[in-house]
C-alpha cells in the first residue's frame, strides 16, 4: 500500500504553515514593502532559512554581491541533495526542472525516504505532487503571515516541532530500508562535531560536508579493497 | 517618486539575486554530474547520504528546539523526541508518531512546564 501524496505531506503542512507565517510576519513587521512580496518570495525563492535571512539583508540594504554569496553559502547543502538524486530524477522530463527547484530539506527527506513501486513514471508523478503540495503550504503560510502581519494572535507556539518529528520518523524509516546503522551514526556524529565547533548558520553545511567526505573516503577504501580482491583472484586463477 | 522607483529597483534585483543563488545550489549537481548517474561513487552517495543527512537534520534541529539551561537541560525537546521514536517503533504510523511528539512539545512550550 502506498499512501497518497497528500497524506505523505501532512507533517510538512503542519511545519510549513507556521514557519511560512513566521517569515511573513517578520517580513511585514520589519520591512516597508507590500505584504504580497512575502508570498511572491515563497513562490520564486522557496527556501525557509534563506527567506528569513533575506529579511535582515533587505532591512540592511545589503549589496547584491553580498546577498548572492550569503544565499549561496546558506543553501549550499542543496548541492549534496542533488548529488544523491541524480538517478532518481532521470527521465522526469518536463517535471525535472521543478523537482530540482523545489528541493528543500523537507521535500528531499520525503522523496528519499518514501517507499517506491516499480512504476517509475507513476513514482515521478508522485514526487512532483509532493513537491508541489509542499511549496503550496509554504506559499500559503508566507501569504497569511505577510497579510496578517502584526495582528497574528493565535497560539501555535511549538507546532514547528512537527518538522523535527518528521526528521526523526524519516531517520527511522531510512534505517529500516537500509538495515544498516552506520550512516545514522555518521550523521549524528557529524552533527555533534559541527555543533561543537561551528556557529549556528554554518552547522548544517558543515555537518553535511563531514558526512560527504567520510562517505567518499569509505567509498575509496571499499573500492581499493575490491580491486585488491580482484587482482588476488586473478593471480590465483 | 524617485525614491519609490529606486526601492522597487533594489527589491526586484534583490529578489532576482536571491532566486539565482538558491536555484544555483539546487541545479548545479544536475548540470555537472548528469552523465555520471551510474558511476559507483554517485551510487554510493545516493545510497548512504540521505540516511546520514536525515539523522543530522534530526539532531541539529532537535538541539535547537530545546532549552539547554538548568534545570531543563534539553528535556523539553528530548522527551517529545523520544516519544516520536517510541511511538514510531511501536506503530510505524508517521502521522501518529509526529503528533505524539508535537502535541506534548506544544503543551510544554505553551504551559512553560519546564
Amino acid at each position: 500500500m502506498t499512501p497518497s501524496a497528500f497524506r505523505l505531506t501532512l507533517p510538512i503542512l503542519f511545519g510549513y504553515l507556521p514557519l511560512g507565517m513566521a517569515f511573513g510576519v517578520l517580513f511585514a513587521t520589519q520591512l516597508d514593502y507590500p505584504w504580497w512580496i512575502a508570498p511572491l518570495m515563497g513562490v520564486l525563492v522557496y527556501a525557509g532559512a534563506g527567506q528569513i535571512l533575506a529579511v535582515s539583508l533587505l532591512a540592511a540594504h545589503a549589496g547584491l554581491l553580498e546577498v548572492f554569496i550569503a544565499m549561496f553559502v546558506l543553501n549550499a547543502r542543496h548541492l549534496f541533495y542533488g548529488l544523491s538524486l541524480l538517478g532518481q530524477f532521470r527521465g522526469a522530463g518536463w517535471r525535472k526542472l521543478y523537482l530540482i527547484f523545489g528541493l528543500t530539506d523537507e521535500t528531499y527527506s520525503l522523496l528519499t525516504s518514501r517507499q517506491r513501486t516499480q512504476s517509475r513514471e507513476q513514482e515521478l508523478h508522485t514526487d512532483f505532487r509532493i513537491t508541489l503540495l509542499n511549496q503550496f503550504y509554504w506559499v500559503v503560510g508566507c501569504a497569511a503571515g505577510g497579510f496578517l502581519g502584526h495582528s497574528v494572535t493565535f497560539n501555535s507556539t511549538g507546532i514547528e516541532f512537527a518538522l523535527i518529528a518528521l526528521f526523526i520518523v524519516l531517520t527511522i524509516e531510512q534505517y529500516k530500508a537500509l538495515d544498516e546503522t552506520f550512516p545514522l551514526w555518521l550523521g549524528a556524529l557529524a552533527a555533534g562535531v559541527a555543533m561543537a565547533v561551528l556557529p549556528a548558520p554554518h552547522q548544517l553545511i558543515g555537518a553535511i560536508v563531514i558526512v560527504s567526505l567520510v562517505l567518499l573516503l569509505q567509498y575509496r577504501r571499499h573500492r581499493d579493497a575490491l580491486a585488491r580482491n580482484r587482482s588476488g583472484e586473478e593471480t590465483h586463477g | 517618486m524617485v525614491e519609490n522607483l529606486f526601492q522597487n529597483y533594489y527589491l526586484s534585483s534583490f529578489i532576482a539575486v536571491t532566486v539565482l543563488a538558491t536555484f544555483a545550489t539546487r541545479i548545479i549537481p544536475f548540470v555537472f554530474f548528469e552523465h555520471h548517474t551510474e558511476h559507483p561513487v554517485i551510487k554510493h552517495l545516493g545510497r548512504y547520504l540521505p540516511a546520514a543527512v536525515m539523522a543530522l537534520l534530526a539532531i541539529v534541529f532537535l538541539q535547537r528546539s530545546a532549552t539547554w539551561s538548568l534545570p531543563v537541560v534539553g528535556l523539553d525537546a528530548l522527551i517529545p523526541g523520544a516519544l516520536v521514536v517510541l511511538v514510531h517503533l511501536w506503530r510505524r504510523n508517521a502521522l501518529l508518531s509526529i503528533a505524539a511528539g508535537t502535541l506534548p512539545y506544544m503543551a510544554i512550550q505553551q504551559a512553560g512546564l519546564f
